[in-house]
C-alpha cells in the first residue's frame, strides 16, 4: 500500500485551510496574513498584521525569503490569508489602471526602524505622478547631509508601490535603484506619468 | 533558539498527513475534520515557541492524536439519537476522494490496527513512539500495522490501477 492510496482531495484540504484561517483570526493567534497577487509589474506579495500592510514585495526578492524575514522579524504564525488583503489587493490593481492615486490602507512599518522608517513615512507626500531626487528628500526631512541614508531607505522599503519609493531619483535624473528592479520602477514611472 | 519557520509550510508539507492521521483514527468525515483543525489551531498557537530542530511532522502526529481522542470524547458525551442532518458534507460523498472505499475499509479494521495503522504506518511514528501512544508494546504495534496494511492489500491487490486524486 502506497500513501497515496489513502485519498485526501485537495477540496477536502482547501476547505479545512479555509476554517482553520477563520478560527485562527477570532483566537487572535494569526499574527501575520499574506497573498500572492499578479500585477503589471509581476507577481506581488502582500502581507498585513492585525496594525496594517506590513510588506509588499517583488517576485525578485524571493517570496520565501521574504517570508522568512516576516517569520524572524515579525512572527512566524503567518498563513496564506488571501481574503485578509482583499482591501490592498483591490486598491492595488485600481493603481495599476491608473484609476487610483493615492493609497488609503493602514500601514504598519514594524520592519524599518529609525531614519529609514523616518523617510519612508514622508514618501507619501510625494504626489502621483511627481518625483523628487534623493537629495531633496533629505533636505526635506531634514537631514540635508543624509542622502546616502535616503537612498538606503528608499532601497530598503518593505512597503515598495504603496510607499512611493519609485519617486524619488538621483539629481540628474537617472533612476538610481529600486528593490524590484529598474524595469519595475521605470513601469511604475511611465504609468503615472501617462494617467 | 526558537521556532522561527513561517506556520504556512508546516500547512503545507503536513497538511495531508495530519489529515490521513485524523481519519484512520475517526473516519472520513466531521470528526477527522475537527481534529486536524483542532491540530492546525493548537499548533498554531504554540508554534513561537516550539524549538528549532523540532521534528513538526512527528510533534503535529502527536498533537492530533491528543485532539483525536478529545473528539472521541466529545462524540461520547453526545452519542445520542438526533433527527439532525450534519452541516458538513462528509468527504466519502466526494466523487473525488474515496471512490474506492479505502476510508470505509480501515474504518472497518479493528481497533489497533487502524490506530497503528494511523500513528505508525501514516503518521511515521516509530513503533515504540506508537506504543506510547496507543498502549501496547513496539512489536504488537509492528504486528497491527503489518495485519492491518495485509488485510488492506487483499481488498485492494498491488496490481490495481491506481485511481483518484491522492492529494
Amino acid at each position: 500500500m502506497n500513501h497515496d492510496l489513502f485519498p485526501v482531495s485537495r477540496t477536502d484540504l482547501d476547505r479545512l485551510r479555509e476554517t482553520l484561517i477563520v478560527r485562527a483570526q477570532d483566537d487572535g493567534v494569526l499574527d501575520v496574513a499574506y497573498r500572492i497577487m499578479d500585477s503589471p509589474v509581476g507577481p506581488l506579495l502582500l502581507a498585513t498584521t492585525e496594525k496594517g500592510l506590513v510588506r509588499v514585495a517583488f517576485e525578485i526578492e524571493d517570496f520565501d525569503a521574504v517570508l522568512e524575514t516576516l517569520a524572524q522579524r515579525v512572527s512566524p504564525r503567518i498563513l496564506d490569508a488571501p481574503k485578509r488583503l482583499d482591501v490592498a489587493a483591490v486598491e492595488l490593481e485600481e493603481y495599476f489602471t491608473g484609476h487610483r492615486h493615492e493609497f488609503d490602507l493602514p500601514l504598519d512599518h514594524a520592519l524599518s526602524r529609525g531614519f529609514r522608517q523616518e523617510v519612508q513615512r514622508f514618501l507619501p507626500q510625494i504626489g502621483y505622478g511627481q518625483t523628487l531626487s534623493y537629495k531633496e528628500v533629505a533636505g526635506l526631512v531634514g537631514n540635508p547631509q543624509a542622502v546616502r541614508a535616503v537612498g538606503t531607505a528608499c532601497a530598503t522599503n518593505p512597503l515598495p508601490v504603496v510607499v512611493p519609493c519609485h519617486r524619488v531619483l538621483r539629481t540628474d535624473g537617472s533612476l538610481g535603484g529600486y528593490i524590484g528592479g529598474l524595469e519595475a520602477k521605470t513601469a511604475l514611472l511611465s504609468l503615472e506619468q501617462a494617467a | 533558539m526558537r521556532m522561527k519557520e513561517p506556520f504556512e509550510k508546516a500547512v503545507e508539507r503536513h497538511g495531508v498527513t495530519v489529515l490521513r492521521v485524523c481519519r484512520a483514527v475517526l473516519g472520513a468525515g466531521a470528526d477527522a475534520d475537527d481534529a486536524w483543525s483542532e491540530t492546525f489551531l493548537a499548533a498554531l498557537r504554540a508554534w513561537p515557541e516550539l524549538p528549532e530542530g523540532t521534528n513538526v511532522e512527528a510533534w503535529l502526529v502527536r498533537v492530533a492524536h491528543r485532539k483525536a481522542v478529545d473528539v472521541t470524547r466529545a462524540r461520547a458525551r453526545h452519542a445520542t439519537p438526533t433527527d439532525e442532518v450534519p452541516d458538513r458534507a462528509s468527504s466519502l460523498d466526494d466523487p473525488s476522494g474515496d471512490e474506492r472505499g479505502v476510508w470505509q475499509a480501515v474504518a472497518a479494521l479493528p481497533e489497533r490496527q487502524r490506530l497503528a495503522i494511523a500513528y505508525h504506518y501514516l503518521g511515521g511514528l516509530p513503533h515504540i513512539q506508537t506504543a506510547e501512544l496507543i498502549g501496547g508494546t513496539p512489536e504488537a504495534v509492528r504486528r497491527a500495522a503489518a495485519d492491518g496494511i495485509k488485510s488492506l492489500r487483499q481488498t485492494y491487490n498491488a496490481g490495481e490501477a491506481q485511481k483518484g486524486e491522492s492529494r
